[in-house]
């Protein structure tokens, strides 16, 4: 190493730190700070957080449904209310993650590409 | 040979200390592993916060790293107004993270494997971020319930909808953390019995459990990440309305 890091100054260190970053990213077509999770942890997660939802919002409705009927004694009507209404959330909810999803798998795909 | 759920088993280590409502509080291993997710934790940022140095040594530069991952998450997510809850979102996020790394040692024990931890985790980020929601927009917050744009003759039908899945997220936020490390350690439980109950062959689930325990180490840490970051999102709805 031709210079000491304990004695260049910060600014020094900043302008070499930013050389070192540009010509990496010139090599590798690649941002030196990769996207958090990395690619292959990044999908299981999305697909992880899909299925939970899927299960999730059946699982309120009826369980709403449920305290509803004990409460008004009204069983099973509102249950099944419930159940169709928690399956309607769940629909919704993983079609707003995929839809998320998609904008910012798009919104990378435009940063690779300018 | 030993139950794959056995690990689960919540023990008490001491005598009951007290009695609430019928029941003996002692200090269990579940308890123990939290203190210890506490105190290393506290312990590592206090480490590297102590000397401040402009060059960071190898701490320093990890706590960094830790305040800068979730510095940038609350500024990408949540946006303006979302760096008053930086220091719940940290603690939130290290918490978790520690409690699924923890786990991951031989003889540890996985606290966020209980779904009451982690049911009573998002139930304080649900209604913490409600009451934030109905304290910032007053009446206005349930606006969250109707999609704007939408025709009004839609509302009896969309309005329940909506609420069912706004009430559904503690249960996916508070599902998903807790079945992802209780199936990846039942899973390591049942190959480390193949190992032993095959004798020589016992080679094969041997080398696939490395495998596994790697990708358990990525579970946990993308786990902890995806519930910080859905924290964020929901906070971001309640301070911004959509």
């Amino acid at each position: 190493m031709a210079e000491d890091d304990r004695k260049s100054t910060p600014d020094e260190l900043d302008r070499r730190l930013k050389g070192v970053r540009q010509a990496y990213q010139k090599g590798t077509g690649q941002s030196s700070r990769p996207a958090t999770g990395g690619a292959g942890g990044e999908k299981l997660g999305v697909g992880m957080r899909i299925a939970v939802e899927l299960v999730a919002g059946v699982v309120a409705g009826a369980f709403l449904g449920l305290m509803a009927d004990q409460w008004l004694g009204t069983k099973p009507w509102l249950l099944i209310v419930g159940f169709i209404l928690g399956c309607g959330a769940a629909f919704m909810n993983v079609y707003r993650v995929a839809q998320a999803e998609e904008r910012r798998s798009k919104a990378a795909q435009d940063e690779k590409k300018s | 040979m030993a139950s794959p759920l056995e690990q689960f088993a919540i023990q008490d280590l001491t005598a009951p200390l007290f009695t609430i409502g019928g029941h003996h509080i002692a200090v269990t291993n579940s308890a123990v592993f939290m203190m210890g997710a506490v105190v290393l934790s506290s312990g590592l940022l206090l480490a590297g916060a102590g000397k401040g140095a402009m060059i960071p040594g190898r701490i320093q530069a990890m706590s960094e790293l830790f305040y800068e991952f979730i510095a940038n998450m609350i500024r990408d997510n949540v946006g303006s107004g979302g760096k008053k809850f930086f220091p719940f979102i940290f603690t939130l996020f290290i918490f978790t993270l520690f409690g699924n790394i923890l786990g991951m040692l031989p003889y540890g024990y996985t606290f966020t494997s209980q779904i009451a931890v982690t049911f009573f985790m998002a139930m304080v980020v649900f209604l913490g971020v409600t009451l934030i929601g109905l304290f910032k927009h007053g009446l206005h917050f349930f606006s969250l319930f109707f999609p704007h744009g939408a025709p009004l003759f839609t509302a009896p039908i969309l309005i329940p909808i909506e609420l069912v899945s706004y009430l559904s997220r503690p249960i996916s936020l508070s599902v998903r953390l807790f079945a992802n490390m209780t199936v990846g350690h039942v899973l390591l439980k049942v190959l480390a019995g193949f190992v032993v109950a095959l004798g020589i062959f016992g080679v094969v689930p041997l080398v696939v459990l490395v495998a596994i325990t790697a990708l358990e180490l990525l579970v946990a840490l993308l786990q902890a990440y995806i519930f910080t970051i859905l924290c964020c999102i929901y906070l971001n709805d309640a301070l911004h309305l959509h």
